[in-house]
């Protein structure tokens, strides 16, 4: 039931021309960072044959991608998480999802299950860039998973919360910015209180989390805490879906 | 319970903050029956319905589907439940086929009968040829008609259908309302509407909600004989005083009409009709014109509930 749904969900993202002008934007976008950085280490490969341990091409170059493409999906994925719920709301077409013997929960992971799959098709094309270099030399692996671990989990987190925020509206723009600022907020809550009680805003930050990742750190408590984002927010919106048919 | 019915709500109630919407409804529907729900507008129609197809929790009260409560096993009780809301639920950028596809398999209709469900559907509710078509080009008949096909298409016990003919053109209303006849031999169907016409056409059983309460529940036959009235025109060439018509039997009083005609006021039981034939015939009175009165269903509708209290006369 829930794959029903995340089918048809993936469906309509494939029939809206913005998914493939968002993958189209992104891959050329993405590309353009890669190649850029791909010139500035050939620029500097030279010299770094000199150092006693030389950071290896993955370190130098997928690090950096990945870290721009976190940032950049976290502008796009508002776009693409907006119709979650809210579409359905306003086209008046949720009363097929109620009335229909689905659960609410199965609806809503039915929903994230779906983008999570074309955000995942999206992680795929960034991984062919990094891939594409296997032909010229040989890749540190453990950090290449390490990254692109954090990157899934980074993309997942960032859906969930756009999920609940597409949950509270029926206005899909406002949806798109609500959620885009929620996680530009939570991108940046570690910039503040960094002298005095910093630890608990720094501990909220999307962003802190990824940096161990980025360097090839794989900490549980990382990972714990991008799963504990996302059972927060899909609850949450669960929870919003239910209160409606309860409101007064 | 005599009869094994397909929906009973006992003492439905729905509050919006400090307003009462629906209050204290009870009502059953029998296999094979199509109930009309009537009411003006912000009755409480549409949040009955909503309440019973899950859509809305009820403030107090049970509903039962075939049996199953559904407040406490709604999964098991939506399987027997098609529902179309006021507005069609439609993806509009998807095609007719893909669309009841996916209703198919949201009902949990088993992969290998998808197809003949999607088919079947279609072809009862004339959407043989537009399969193919996206629903945001179609007109808005078939709109409407692929929200029914999307209704019927797990063969619920119960469709529940909102104001199903809103909309359409004289020959697609025809058409649906032959539909829903159809459905309503082999499964229960409730059918809210303001057309007043719609419920004699399709209903076997009316009932009408004003301000949140059930003013009237009865079926076709009990409406039609409260829809005759106490009244009688007559028209006469050599009309004589009042007072020879009030002698007669029955008659309770005489207004004259502006076009010389006279209506003759009488008690229910008893329609002085014939005396007046016999008395005009042998008085020479001129008689052409001899015809009851009848309410339409829309005074009998508006009398109703626009009282304060509702009528108790004549109640079956």
């Amino acid at each position: 039931m829930i794959f029903s749904i995340a089918a048809h969900e993936l469906r309509s993202l494939f029939l809206s021309p913005l998914a493939w002008v968002i993958l189209a934007v992104v891959q050329f976008i993405l590309a353009w960072i890669f190649l850029a950085q791909l010139d500035l280490y050939l620029g500097v490969q030279a010299q770094l044959a000199n150092l006693e341990h030389p950071p290896g091409i993955t370190e130098l170059l997928i690090s950096p991608l990945f870290s721009s493409a976190a940032l950049l999906l976290l502008l796009v994925i508002p776009l693409l998480s907006m119709r979650l719920i809210s579409e359905e709301r306003r086209a008046r077409t949720l009363p097929l999802l109620l009335s229909a013997p689905v659960s609410l929960g199965e609806i809503v992971l039915g929903k994230y299950l779906g983008l999570l799959t074309f955000l995942g098709l999206m992680l795929l094309l960034v991984l062919l860039m990094p891939l594409s270099l296997l032909g010229a030399g040989s890749l540190d692996f453990g950090l290449l998973g390490a990254n692109l671990l954090g990157l899934a989990l980074m993309i997942a987190a960032f859906a969930a919360a756009s999920l609940y925020i597409s949950a509270l509206t029926s206005q899909p723009t406002i949806a798109a910015i609500g959620s885009f600022g929620l996680l530009l907020l939570l991108w940046i809550i570690d910039w503040s209180g960094q002298n005095s009680g910093g630890s608990v805003l720094a501990w909220l930050s999307l962003q802190q989390h990824y940096q161990g990742m980025l360097q090839g750190l794989f900490d549980t408590a990382d990972v714990a805490y991008y799963l504990l984002f996302i059972t927060t927010f899909i609850v949450l919106a669960v929870r919003r879906m239910d209160a409606e048919r309860l409101q007064d | 319970m005599a009869q094994h019915s397909l929906i009973s709500v006992e003492h439905l109630s729905r509050r919006y903050g400090n307003t009462l919407a629906v209050n204290d409804v009870s009502f059953s529907v029998q296999r094979g029956e199509v109930l009309g729900f009537l009411g003006p507008n912000g009755a409480g129609k549409s949040t009955t319905m909503q309440m019973l197809t899950g859509n809305l929790a009820p403030s107090a009260g049970a509903i039962r589907i075939n049996g199953i409560d559904l407040l406490e096993a709604p999964r098991e009780a939506k399987r027997h439940l098609g529902f179309l809301p006021e507005q069609p639920p439609l993806y509009r950028d998807l095609n007719v086929d893909e669309y009841l596809g996916f209703c198919a398999r949201l009902h949990q209709i088993p992969r290998a009968r998808i197809a003949r469900a999607v088919a079947e559907s279609k072809e009862r509710c004339g959407l043989g040829e537009v399969g193919r078509r996206l629903i945001h080009q179609l007109s808005k008949g078939y709109q409407q008609r692929v929200g029914i096909a999307q209704a019927i298409i797990h063969g619920p016990e119960v469709v529940i259908l909102d104001e199903p003919t809103v909309g359409l053109d004289p020959i697609q209303i025809r058409e649906i309302r032959q539909l829903i006849r159809e459905l309503g031999g082999e499964h229960s169907v409730i059918l809210s509407t303001h057309i007043l016409p719609e419920v004699q056409a399709t209903c076997d059983r009316v009932q009408i909600i004003q301000r949140g309460e059930l003013v009237l529940s009865d079926t076709i036959a009990g409406i039609v004989q409260r829809m005759q009235g106490s009244s009688v025109i007559l028209g006469l060439r050599r009309p004589p005083d009042e007072a020879s018509l009030l002698a007669l039997e029955g008659v309770q009083a005489v207004q004259a009409l502006d076009d010389g005609r006279l209506r003759i006021l009488h008690a229910r039981q008893h329609n002085p009709a014939e005396a007046l034939a016999t008395a005009a015939a042998q008085r020479d009175w001129g008689l052409y014109e001899l015809s009851p009165e009848r309410l339409s269903l829309e005074e009998v509708f508006v009398n109703l509930t626009t009282r304060e209290t509702p009528a108790e006369e004549g109640q079956p």
